[in-house]
């Protein structure tokens, strides 16, 4: 098995994907000569050529819009938005136009198309580089959202996404694209869309994240651990489908949750995951859900971020706060 | 010598005043004195500094990422000094921090917006500068609206807006420019055309032959000039300007220039500029043209080279200097200015990072 970092699997899991189907390509602005900001897709143009690599001019709402119409002309785009912050320029061709348009032509348009982009703080980027938008995504009817959250999720959620006839923003976590390198499967490899994974077992609180709050969660359980916590830590995979039975049995396991996730406070996906974990178990529960998130200020310089992402401290100390509740 | 821009047809051909060795391009007067050109050079050199100097500091890690303006400065600095920092407003994108410096905003606060701080976009006060749009295209709306607000209410400013040729493919674009026809406001969009949207060439960008050639479609004036002849930047500005404050609507001004460094100190240029191309343009060097061009009028030598050079170092080090006696910030600078009047919620949530910090 190839040790890749989060980037390199993407990399590889486009060049699979277009390898086993000639419709796929790849559009986005830097994407091809320069192998993307990222590298993300380093090397592609070279083996698929400019009709299948395209570097666009500068306009993510053509991006967007674009790949609707190479859709209905039986094409696959996978489009990039070289940063999430960018796909405001392109909202209006997503809710209303890519996640409408199965159901506007009574289903005679499929939408196989996948907008890839980084996103989430951490990184030390100019303004606009760091927003986290997945609740604004989340909240347009039609659109299915991927959150991977290491390099193994990388490729089975990309793949499962380039391979959906509905359309998908697959969102790659910025500060996790170079963590680290582990084992990622060489052959086709497939996570299915709407079921969550139990990364961790323990009895005494349900910690709850995806992309990059599932390693904040992870380091929480661990030191958590050292004071006699045992957390259990439930990664969402895609927050479009929710995997809402995954969600009742992690939090029935525990009878207490925190659901970390980077976007503002107010009206983040946190806030429908605590929804959705009272509505399902409720009686289960021995506290409030807390949520551990963003503040509700615009993403901050970078001279003061670590100050509003959620950490490993902040989720502690939310836990704590519940097991004396 | 005929004006170029009285009508709305495109001037055929690049305007140039000076020659890339400083000799005449064409027998006109240029337009700026040798005081004015001194001064030009002043503002262009301290932004080459700058350029410099915060590369060092960045790779030292003491600042974070930023675009530098290298190449550009005569393109920048031509047509900010056509604007009266008393009345008008110029309406950045990210690569024209010379125009900012003249029109009031401190260097300090550049330095405190690199090392992301969030005072660095704060604008004072006096000072009609919008903050850096780095959302590209994003702020030709805004323009267009102040352009528009200050005609309604009966000012005579001008709005000067920035834009780069890779942006002018952003819808904003287009829905700025059309309205800013419709509503004949005193608005200027200058064009930086370098060449590059990051690793886009120009060529990528648009199948038309110029930017500036789109302003006939919503009926006011296109100019291409030389991006690199201060004078020639400086005139068509200018012009463009005066037209302006005489009621007769905005202008496209596409100044043909080159980015001579990275698109930000994150890119690897090398990956995809021919270096052939790259020399064929440092030939042609704003700042070197300048240069040529005052030292063939004798109207500046050592002595005054010593002078600015001293300035522009002083300049720096005091600016520098400011920005590095401030304390870090704190947690309690994440919630500053969200709003006027700061929602319950938010105090709440501002008091919980604050103790969490003090704990």
């Amino acid at each position: 098995m190839p040790q890749l970092n989060l980037v390199e699997a993407v990399r590889d899991t486009l060049a699979q994907e277009m390898r086993r189907d000639e419709r796929v390509m790849v559009l986005g602005q830097d994407v091809g000569t320069l192998g993307g900001v990222f590298r993300a897709t380093d090397g592609l143009v070279d083996e698929f050529g400019t009709e299948r690599v395209v570097d666009t001019p500068l306009a993510e709402s053509a991006i967007v819009g674009s790949s609707l119409g190479l859709a209905v002309a039986g094409l696959v785009p996978v489009a990039e938005i070289q940063f999430m912050g960018f796909l405001h320029q392109a909202f209006h061709q997503l809710g209303p136009q890519l996640g409408r348009i199965r159901y506007r032509s009574g289903g005679r348009f499929e939408m196989p198309v996948t907008i890839r982009t980084p996103f989430g703080g951490g990184a030390r980027t100019p303004e606009h580089h760091a927003d986290a938008l997945e609740a604004q995504l989340a909240n347009c009817p039609g659109l299915k959202l991927a959150m991977p959250s290491d390099p193994v999720e990388a490729k089975g959620l990309l793949a499962a996404a380039i391979r959906d006839p509905d359309p998908v923003i697959y969102c790659e976590p910025l500060r996790g694209y170079r963590r680290g390198r582990v084992d990622v499967p060489e052959d086709d490899y497939v996570i299915p869309f709407g079921s969550a994974r139990a990364l961790r077992s323990g009895g005494d609180v349900t910690l709850v994240g995806w992309s990059s709050c599932v390693a904040v969660a992870l380091e929480a359980a661990d030191e958590l651990a050292r004071d006699g916590i045992e957390a259990s830590v439930l990664d969402l995979r895609t927050l479009v489908p929710l995997d809402v039975d995954g969600i009742r049995e992690a939090v029935a396991e525990t009878g207490r949750a925190v659901v970390v996730g980077e976007s503002p406070y107010t009206a983040g996906f946190a806030a429908e995951v605590v929804a959705t974990a009272q509505e399902e178990a409720f009686y289960t529960l021995q506290a409030p859900i807390a949520r551990v998130a963003g503040y509700d200020t615009p993403y901050p310089p970078a001279g003061v971020e670590d100050w509003y992402l959620p950490s490993r401290d902040r989720v502690v100390a939310a836990v704590k706060t519940l097991l004396e509740a | 010598m005929k004006p170029l821009t009285d009508s709305a047809a495109v001037a055929p051909g690049v305007f140039s005043i000076v020659e890339p060795d400083g000799s005449p391009a064409r027998a006109v007067d240029p337009p700026l004195s040798d005081e004015e050109t001194i001064e030009a050079l002043r503002w262009m050199r301290l932004s080459r500094a700058v350029d410099e100097r915060a590369l060092s500091l960045q790779r030292q890690g003491k600042l974070g990422t930023f675009p530098p303006v290298h190449g550009q400065e005569a393109a920048v600095v031509g047509t900010a000094m056509a604007l009266d920092p008393s009345r008008d407003w110029i309406v950045p994108q990210y690569r024209e921090l010379p125009a900012m410096l003249r029109h009031g905003y401190p260097l300090e606060r550049y330095l405190l917006a690199l090392k992301g701080d969030p005072l660095g976009s704060a604008i004072p006060e006096d000072v009609r500068v919008l903050p850096m749009q780095i959302a590209l295209a994003a702020q030709l709306p805004h323009a267009a609206g102040l352009a528009w607000g200050l005609r309604r209410r009966g000012l005579d400013g001008v709005v000067m807006a920035y834009i780069g040729e890779g942006a002018c493919s952003e819808g904003d674009f287009h829905e700025a420019c059309n309205l800013a026809g419709v509503m004949r406001a005193p608005l200027v969009v200058v064009v930086q055309n370098n060449g590059w949207a990051i690793s886009t060439p120009r060529e990528r960008q648009s199948a038309g032959d110029t930017i500036a050639c789109r302003a006939q479609g919503y009926g006011f004036a296109g100019v291409v000039a030389d991006g690199n002849d201060v004078q020639a930047t400086y005139h068509c500005a200018q012009e463009a300007v005066a037209r302006c404050r005489d009621g007769g609507g905005p202008t496209i001004l596409e100044l043909m220039t080159y980015r001579m460094g990275p698109h930000t100190t994150a890119d690897d240029p090398s990956r995809y500029v021919d270096a052939e191309v790259l020399d064929e343009w440092r030939r042609q060097d704003p700042i070197e043209r300048a240069v040529a061009y005052l030292a063939a009028r004798g109207g500046f030598d050592d002595e005054a080279e010593r002078e600015m050079a001293e300035w522009v170092d002083a300049t720096i080090d005091e600016a520098w200097a400011q920005a590095s006696a401030r304390s870090a910030p704190g947690p309690e600078r994440i919630f500053e200015q969200v709003y006027a009047s700061e929602p319950a919620r938010l105090a709440a949530q501002r008091a919980g990072a604050i103790g969490r910090a003090g704990g």
